[in-house]
């Protein structure tokens, strides 16, 4: 038999082996090619020529990158996971199921019946490239990152969807002082959760797995993670030898399907085959020439601030300090704003050591000359670094922002600020901030994301960026999130992409991100006349000449456009007018000292991951927490309908005025169910049922549930439902009972009264994918509560089918549903208004929190709402105010009951002076697509300000935070103006 | 030149004027389908268009005219429309356009809403929008669906039905390339000649030409090799659009595969059936009723004339609606009717059902109802057909071919084994019928 050659040519690597008769490894690599797929494999191949030549081999190629190249030269291909499968059955026959990491795939191989793969889909988190990117923002190298992970103590939840997520759920934690040993555990986590509940789609992964790829091959942190999440011993967990090089083993033993070829000639047809090119899809220059390029330079260059130098000032300075989120920046300036000292580094996962030594060179420059009056903090390590220092004033970062931008334009009307990991717009309106978009979906993370590019292609960012000024046709690269854009890069490199035309276009990329997704606009006027750009990136000219040249305008950047945030905190101490700063003094400073521990805050259900920094002298600074409860602190209750309503449905379990007799009901405690259990549970108790509700949700729930999933991509509150009947079947009920809705009420306020398709008919996807409900009676019959004659009857016909129950007993327990029903909203609005008059005898603002009636679930807004009411407002949700508005036509098809409330409770805002509205939506939710731009037309022709919070599964409150509190200092800011 | 003219609610109208002024420009999805509804509008007096601008730029201006989040066959139908207004091309003063709206409780009822704003956005809010649907949601006093409109309308459903399916069966076989291109032309103009002159359009002339489209494909010279047969099911605009699934039945033909596309008259049916569903289940009207059923009974005839002619070709036939309906038992309620509903399983099993069980399940980018219907069901479906070899795909502006392809490429090396397996299966079950054989 003639030796088997496979070639595996992966997303970031070569691997390269040679198998001899017996399945024996002759040879065997693994190699980064960077981008340069074709020539490492050429190479290597020539490295072992003393192997193979003269020899008649049987060579293929596979892997996700191996198809072009494969296409190029003739070389046959098999598909990498069926490659995969044949070494697996070739040397673990007896395996059940593969779990196999990439550079940026990760894929699941059921055996045992027929043979069933799972790719990652769209969505390229939790891989190799996923870990590689958290190792960067950790300042860490991956084997580092490894070591770290093996002393963890504790595992914070991080969102294990996309990297993008997991990074700003990452962020508060360094900033807030934890520990990177807990966070890279946690990374690990992440990547194990995306693989099981991304790729497991309803079967469960259980008796002997094989784990492969490279970074299970390496990081012997992942593969404890994996081996704990997933309970395997020794016997089922198999890490092969060449677990690395498996795909390239499959493929060699996949050549003998193929003619043999003489060694050479291979080797020949890989090093001269052309690389096919698609048609590249490309666009105009940035820079037509370099006088283009000048005028443009000296026209941004005139936007500088005063000039001051510290070495020869003597006087008053005060200081602002930017802990953003990747870096922190520094600013200290003089009465006019001149920049005595400034600061901009990467906060290498410690924003506090960076800001210690930094006060320090500041004391040392200033001797005795210079007096600081006042210092301000903004940023997301805001209040970490105010406590540690005791800074005068702590700030949002919009308003930080704004201050820095009206400094160079009083007339800003429009801001945009592109950091290392976030991006943030908003509006100036009447000399408030408003409309505040920040990225929180999928195109985050884009300054950092040309750096990890950069380094990829081995290239500092600096040099990298400037590749692209003169990029002849720049790539056009698609405007969606940093994830995908990666292989629209591989792809325009197949194409035959330059690094300069990728640079350009990846530059471009970031600007239509901005435009198009986060701001959604249409054109320049829909922005504003006077913008004025911040933030590092900014600071690349590429970004800034493509975002001017999609505007078809020109904005203003200062030559400080990365110091904006630390320079608006300084103007903002300088406004304070304080007479000292309390700033720990030269000499306090050498006794500092900071640790940080993490622990779980046991007072509520939140169950809050706490930060607890301990500083010298005893100071202490607990990070975290969304109430006062751990710092000791009564905790204060503002009226809080959001609480009220949840009390209320939680409590309808037991028999009620029944006798229980005919059995145990169980209803899971989701979706629509907020709305329809008053209902269900009087008609349940009427018909002598007792009531059983499934446990209040919890990400332990969501977990237990978690490997039923089919689709990855549904919002939050569905998936938790797999977990509530899972519970529900083992409380041992009687029977489920989850109807199919394709309509709800009709509360004559819309066109018509559908569910959305999800809550409509999510009872069938559970029963066809969680297989305990085998073990149950599950109920999912469809009905239509809104014609309550054609509902009697017919329930009363299925109760008599499943129950045996007289028609007569079913009618009248529907006719008491829905009075129970009736009593139910009638109540809410009463309390509603009760707490309106609360507020408005004790002059606090009041929110209205719109969104589907299950975001009261304090799983799924994470306690937004002790958040809202801790910065002193009154909360009321959107059905305690939607009946005071009648029906109106809308711009939109107004067909989802839930939906047309939002719609007018934010009509009814409009004619409440005293009252504002935040809409929550739940990420992946579809119709929101429509509702959003809706509600905010509606609120925004109404004088309001529209604010959304989008939420997820996971429970970072640090882009709440900022909305609320942006939001509140634009109501200060008009009633000031108004007064 | 025509007024504008606008309702109570302040909807711009198509009025009578402009039906002699203004050119209509549909957005593509299935191109022999369409090609014949443009001939029947013509035929009827209206000036019409079927748009084939295509690529980045429909793209770029659905992304820049539509909300981002929403799905991906709006920002193409939209970038469709919107991009071809721009392009210089027409008097944007002297068009209209036409969008589908089905009315149900998927996002896609709003399609023509977020066009408007589209328009607004783009300041072209003088072109007037027509919303082609079976829900009476809004009326033109230019633009009328009239009974023997909608007959017509039906004959081009079912003739564009017969020449997908067929031709579908022959192309991957053509022992001359473009043979089976050149058949679909050949039908075409006959067809459209016909509509044109007023014939084509009666059950019995219909039956006739049924058979002459089947023997167009019949004489077409083709290979007896053997190839693996893939069924295309999705959401509606992704399943068949070109532009929304990246020319995907021509990508499965170039890797040696068979496509299988269900037709699109079940649709139709299936969103009658759902009226008359919705009575039984939550009570109604029973004229209403009564009417869908009479309905739906009436275009099932049609379907079945068309069935009885695949059979007479010696062609594969596809089941009809009621079979596919029978298939979901144990799986969908027949109430589950947003954006596709049960028909997408039903299709799925139809599929494995007539020895197709390699399936590719296209949806936009998190497509609600196929949650449900799509993802939510393959489970399933693999738990009760273990040999079925379903890959889902999902299509939105960021998602790269590469990868959908690679994935796809996995189905077929799967569906290849599969069929090896097969083949070595059935050998050993002839050899054991025929023992003197061995």
């Amino acid at each position: 038999m003639k030796l088997r050659v496979g070639i595996d040519i992966g997303s970031t690597t070569v691997k390269v082996v040679v198998l001899d008769p017996d399945n024996k490894l002759l040879f065997r690599s693994y190699e980064r090619h960077f981008s340069k797929t074709r020539e490492r494999a050429a190479e290597t191949l020539r490295s072992i020529q003393d192997m193979l030549a003269g020899q008649d081999v049987h060579m293929v190629i596979t892997g996700s990158a191996g198809l072009g190249v494969s296409k190029a030269s003739g070389i046959d291909f098999v598909q990498e996971v069926y490659a995969t499968a044949a070494a697996v059955q070739e040397f673990h026959p007896d395996t059940d199921a593969v779990i196999e990491l990439g550079g940026e795939d990760a894929k699941i191989i059921f055996f045992g019946g027929a043979l069933e793969e799972r790719m990652n889909g769209s969505c390229a988190g939790g891989t190799g490239a996923f870990i590689d990117q958290m190792a960067s923002l950790l300042n860490v190298t991956v084997g580092e990152l490894n070591e770290l992970s093996l002393r963890h103590e504790k595992i914070y939840p991080i969102a294990s969807r996309c990297g993008v997520f997991a990074k700003s759920d990452i962020q508060p934690i360094l900033n807030q002082g934890g520990r990177k040993e807990d966070i890279a555990a946690s990374i690990f986590q992440a990547v194990v959760d995306q693989t099981v509940a991304g790729l497991t789609q309803g079967r469960e992964l259980k008796g002997k797995i094989v784990f492969l790829g490279g970074p299970l091959h390496f990081l012997l942190g992942l593969r404890q993670r994996f081996v704990e999440t997933l309970r395997l011993d020794e016997d089922h967990a198999v890490f092969p030898k060449d677990g690395d090089c498996f795909a390239a083993m499959g493929a060699a033993l996949c050549s003998t399907d193929y003619s043999p070829r003489p060694f050479e000639e291979c080797l020949k047809l890989l090093e001269e085959s052309v690389d096919a090119t698609g048609i590249l899809d490309v666009m105009p220059p940035l820079f037509a020439d370099q006088a283009e390029y000048d005028a443009f330079l000296s026209r941004h260059n005139a936007n500088h601030p005063p000039r001051a130098d510290l070495s020869t000032y003597s006087g008053d300075a005060w200081l602002g300090i930017d802990a953003g989120s990747t870096t922190t920046k520094m600013a200290l300036i003089n009465e006019q704003g001149g920049i005595l000292y400034s600061y901009y580094h990467s906060n290498l996962g410690n924003p506090v050591a960076i800001v210690l030594e930094q006060l320090r060179e500041i004391y040392k420059q200033c001797g005795g000359r210079v007096h600081i009056k006042g210092t301000a903090v903004t940023g997301y390590g805001e209040e970490l670094i105010k406590n540690a220092f005791q800074c005068d004033l702590g700030l949002v970062e919009t308003m930080a922002h704004y201050k820095a931008a009206a400094h160079f334009n009083p007339h800003v009307d429009f801001i945009i600020d592109i950091g290392g990991q976030d991006m943030k717009c908003f509006k100036i309106r009447n000399g408030a901030v408003d409309s505040i978009m920040l990225n929180e979906a999928c195109s985050s993370g884009c300054g950092s994301f040309i750096e990890t590019f950069a380094k990829a292609l081995d290239y500092d960012i600096a040099t990298f960026s400037r590749l692209g000024l003169f990029s002849p046709h720049p790539v056009n690269l698609g405007s969606r999130c940093t994830v995908f854009m990666n292989s629209s890069v591989k792809q325009a490199q197949k194409d035959g992409a330059g690094v300069e035309d990728i640079s350009a276009g990846l530059s471009i990329s970031i600007v239509k991100n901005a435009v198009y997704k986060v701001i959604r606009a249409a054109n320049a006027d829909d922005l504003g006349k006077h913008i004025v750009v911040q933030g590092g990136t900014f600071l690349n000219d590429a970004v800034l000449r493509a975002f001017e040249q999609e505007l078809g305008r020109d904005v203003v950047r200062p030559t400080i456009a990365g110091l904006m945030g630390a320079f608006g905190a300084a103007l903002a101490a300088r406004d304070l007018g304080l007479a000292q700063s309390n700033l720990l003094s030269n000499s306090a400073l050498q006794s500092f000292s900071h640790i940080a521990k993490p622990a779980t805050c046991g007072l509520c259900t939140n169950h809050c991951s706490l930060t607890v920094n301990q500083f010298d002298a005893g100071r202490r600074f607990i990070s975290g927490n969304r109430c006062s409860r751990p710092l000791g602190k009564a905790k204060q209750e503002l009226p809080d309908l959001t609480r009220y309503k949840y009390q209320k449905l939680r409590a309808m379990e037991g028999t009620g005025s029944g006798s229980g007799i005919r059995g145990r009901i169980g209803i899971p405690f989701g979706l629509n169910m907020y709305e329809n259990l008053p209902f269900w549970y009087e008609f349940f108790t009427k018909l002598n049922f007792e009531v059983v509700l499934s446990p209040e949700s919890s990400r332990k729930l969501y977990i237990k549930g978690q490997h039923t999933i089919p689709s990855d991509t549904v919002c939050y509150p569905a998936k938790l439902l797999h977990g509530h009947v899972e519970a529900l079947v083992e409380m041992g009920v009687d029977a489920i009972w989850y109807p199919c809705m394709s309509y709800n009420y009709d509360e004559g306020i819309g066109d018509n009264h559908y569910n959305c398709p999800v809550v409509a008919y999510y009872p069938e996807l559970l029963a066809a994918n969680v297989p305990l409900l085998k073990e149950t009676r599950f109920l999912m019959p469809y009905v239509g509560l809104y014609r309550p004659k054609d509902f009697a009857k017919r329930i009363s016909k299925l109760m008599e089918e499943e129950f045996s129950i007289p028609k007569k007993e079913s009618i009248a327990a529907a006719k008491a549903g829905y009075e129970a029903y009736e009593t139910y909203k009638k109540d809410l609005w009463a309390k509603g208004q009760e707490y309106i008059a609360y507020a408005r005898e004790h002059r606090l603002p009041i929110l209205v929190q719109a969104g589907r009636p299950y975001h009261i679930d304090p799983e799924i807004n994470h306690g937004i709402n002790d958040l809202i009411t801790g910065q002193g407002f009154v909360l009321i949700s959107e059905d305690a105010l939607s009946h005071l508005e009648g029906y109106e036509g809308r711009k939109v098809l107004n067909q989802w009951t839930f939906q047309s409330r939002m719609y007018n409770a934010a009509r009814y805002v409009c004619t409440q002076p005293d009252m504002q509205l935040v809409q929550l939506v739940s990420f992946g939710c579809g119709t929101d697509a429509i509702t959003a731009d809706e509600v905010r037309s509606i609120l925004e022709a109404g004088g309001k300000l529209y604010t959304q919070l989008k939420i997820d599964d996971i429970n970072n409150l640090g882009a709440v935070k900022i909305r609320i509190r942006s939001l509140m200092a634009a109501m200060e800011a008009r009633s000031r103006h108004n007064s | 030149m025509a007024e504008l003219v606008y309702d109570k609610t302040g909807r711009l109208l198509f009025t009578k004027e402009m039906r002699k002024e203004y050119t209509l420009l549909i957005p593509q999805m299935l191109p022999d389908h369409f090609a014949m509804l443009v001939s029947i509008f013509r035929s009827e007096g209206y000036k019409v268009e079927m748009l084939e601008n295509t690529g980045r730029p429909v793209i770029d201006a659905g992304q820049k005219y539509v909300h981002n989040d929403a799905c991906y066959p709006a920002i193409l139908v939209i970038g469709q429309l919107i991009n071809a207004v721009q392009s210089g091309k027409y008097d944007p003063h002297k068009v209209a356009l036409v969008i589908t709206q089905t009315g149900g409780g998927c996002r896609a009822s709003n399609y023509i809403h977020l066009l408007r704003k589209a328009l607004e956005k783009a300041g072209l809010d003088y072109i007037p929008v027509i919303s082609v649907n079976m829900s009476g949601l809004e009326s033109n006093p230019g633009f009328k669906l009239t009974v023997g409109l909608i007959r017509k309308v039906v004959y081009a459903v079912i003739y564009g039905d017969l020449i997908m399916n067929v031709a579908n069966q022959v192309r991957p076989y053509e022992l001359t390339p473009g043979d089976t291109d050149s058949a679909v032309q050949s039908c075409m103009d006959f067809l459209l000649h016909d509509m044109d002159n007023g014939k084509g359009m009666s059950f019995k002339s219909m039956e006739v030409n049924f058979d002459r489209i089947t023997s167009t494909f019949k004489a077409v010279p083709v290979s007896k090799e053997e190839k693996v047969r893939v069924g295309i099911v999705g959401e509606i605009y992704v399943k068949y659009a070109p532009l929304g699934n990246n020319n995907l039945a021509d990508f499965l033909l170039s890797e040696g595969a068979e496509p299988v596309i269900p037709g699109l008259m079940d649709f139709i049916i299936f969103k009658i059936n759902n009226r008359e569903v919705d009575v039984n289940i939550y009570g109604g009207k029973w004229i209403k009723e009564r009417f869908c059923h009479w309905l739906q009974n009436y275009l099932m005839k049609y379907q079945h004339a068309m069935i009885n002619a695949i059979k007479r070709s010696g062609f594969r036939a596809p089941g009809d609606f009621n079979e596919l309906h029978s298939y979901i038992k144990g799986y969908l309620g027949d109430g589950n009717k947003m954006g596709e509903g049960w028909l997408l399983t039903a299709e799925m099993l139809e599929l494995i059902h007539t020895g197709v069980p390699n399936i590719v399940c296209t949806q936009p980018f998190g497509c609600l109802p196929n949650h449900i219907v799509g993802k939510g069901m393959i489970r399933k479906i693999k738990d009760d057909y273990p040999w079925s070899n379903v890959v889902a795909i999902d299509y939105d502006p960021g998602a790269t071919r590469i990868n959908q392809e690679n994935r796809i490429k996995l189905m077929l090396a799967n569906a290849r084994a599969l069929q090896k397996k097969q083949g070595l299966q059935a050998e050993g079950e002839h050899q054991e019928q025929n023992p003197a054989a061995v």
